[in-house]
């Protein structure tokens, strides 16, 4: 879904903060509508969390 | 095949039925298994002189001029570095200790005992804060406390506990944990609550066997004006729970984190002895008045048992007035719990917080839930001065690092999944 830069420019951006709450913190500060989503990339690259996955499902 | 949450469950089971109860004192060295003369029980993983942080270093020095082995810090230091003392964790001997965690043979140790699996653990007795020995103070005055604690507190506290135990009346420090719970401590760095019911539950068995009046109101000043008094009967309660989770096959659950002030480690039930460890977190803290974030050791401390046991930062909801000491508000402090149920294996079946509707603390943390989620377990710790012999700086919270719980992950998928 995109948006025509004319309706962003008239009625102001609406966004969707996902992780760090910082960037959520300061468009409130400027009267920004935004939602703010707590998340967190996991900490366990991909062939880890592969392995993970595999444990989680009865292992070999 | 293995399954994992049949192996968490038996070792969360095995954590929360544990019943410490604290029945005896001794000298570490005729107390704690395998306690040597020249060794010095330290907190966190294995580590050598050369690697040392420097409230370990200044912990070492003080005890050694305590033990009498050295006159001066500068005697102390040539012998720490000569190799002629032997080195070792405390949760190689069953014991815990805050902070640098020394443990020296002469020192006097609390024994408790798990009623429920039968295994014990050790701990020293507080010293208070500031100009400390667990905080690598070695000053004059840190020496003499020590010795006024083996001389006066030590015998004293001793003969108490004897009777209480001659009574079959042994304290119970999961129930006064509890409780404490419900009177605003989260059981790390608020133990004004525990200190008291301890206090409480102690007097008149000190009462009876104490001749010496003067001795006795020494003492009693003595933990009334200590709130941390509490803090090492609760982490042995910790180890000695923890540990009896320790060894079921396909657990995940972690039963030992510590740090040293230069590694931070970790051992998991389902992975035999191996620590898994990377470098401590720098916390970042609420500094005491003339001190900067520069002067801040890396972590340090075995103290890391109270959220591996439940609580701790892990309880943080439980104790809005902590904020005060270690920064933040108290919506902060329910959060940090409220987050710690994501990477744990369940809720504590006795220690519960009223502000969340009396929801039991998240309990029994999963390397796994770690790894996959990224959210890392929060402590709120007391913090030393990077230089040996200058004491605490401050109190706040921090996260552990994640490094040491990957690496706990990837040795489980190895073992467990049998490629």
């Amino acid at each position: 879904m995109t948006m025509s830069m004319t309706k962003l420019l008239k009625e102001g951006p609406k966004v969707v903060n996902i992780g760090v709450e910082q960037f959520y913190a300061d468009l409130k500060t400027q009267k920004a509508e935004a939602v703010s989503m707590d998340w967190k990339p996991s900490a366990a690259g991909g062939d880890l969390l592969a392995r993970l996955k595999k444990l989680r499902k009865g292992g070999n | 095949m293995i399954d994992i949450e049949k192996a968490n469950g038996e070792a969360l089971s095995r954590l929360l039925s544990a019943q410490p109860l604290v029945v005896g004192m001794g000298k570490a060295k005729e107390t704690v298994p395998g306690m040597k003369d020249r060794m010095l029980l330290h907190a966190g993983p294995p580590l050598t002189w050369e690697t040392a942080s420097g409230p370990i270093r200044g912990g070492v020095m003080a005890a050694c001029m305590y033990e009498g082995w050295a006159h001066t810090p500068e005697e102390a230091e040539k012998l720490a570095a000569s190799g002629a003392i032997t080195f070792d964790p405390c949760h190689h001997h069953h014991a815990v200790g805050p902070m640098a965690g020394i443990v020296s043979p002469s020192m006097p140790v609390f024994v408790l005992e798990n009623r429920t699996a039968g295994n014990t653990s050790y701990v020293t007795m507080n010293e208070g804060l500031g100009k400390v020995l667990r905080m690598g103070a070695f000053a004059p005055e840190v020496i003499e406390r020590l010795r006024w604690m083996e001389k006066v507190l030590y015998p004293v506290l001793d003969a108490g506990i004897r009777l209480s135990v001659e009574r079959g009346q042994e304290l119970d420090v999961k129930n006064m944990i509890a409780q404490a719970l419900h009177m605003g401590d989260e059981l790390h760095n608020r133990n004004k609550a525990g200190t008291s019911l301890f206090l409480r539950a102690i007097a008149p068995f000190l009462v009876e066997t104490c001749r010496n009046a003067a001795d006795l109101a020494e003492v009693i000043r003595f933990i009334d004006k200590n709130d941390h008094f509490f803090l090492n009967l609760a982490m042995a309660a910790g180890k000695a729970s923890t540990e009896a989770a320790h060894g079921v096959e396909g657990s995940s659950l972690v039963t030992i984190m510590a740090r040293n002030g230069t590694e931070f480690g970790i051992k998991v039930s389902g992975l035999g002895d191996d620590w898994f460890t990377c470098q401590a977190a720098l916390p970042d803290v609420l500094l005491f008045p003339g001190f900067t974030r520069e002067d801040t050791n890396r972590d340090i401390g075995d103290s890391a048992i109270m959220e591996t046991y439940g609580v701790g930062g892990f309880a943080l909801a439980a104790a809005p007035a902590i904020v005060q000491f270690i920064g933040g508000t108290p919506k902060d402090a329910a959060n940090y719990t409220l987050e710690m149920y994501e990477i744990t294996g369940g809720e504590n079946n006795m220690f519960t917080i009223p502000a969340l509707n009396f929801r039991g603390t998240p309990t029994g943390i999963d390397i796994l839930k770690v790894a996959e989620t990224g959210v890392t377990p929060v402590l709120d710790t007391g913090a030393a001065h990077r230089e040996p012999g200058k004491g605490q700086v401050g109190a706040g919270i921090v996260r552990m690092p994640a490094e040491a719980f990957l690496k706990a992950a990837g040795a489980f998928a190895d073992r467990y999944l049998g490629e």
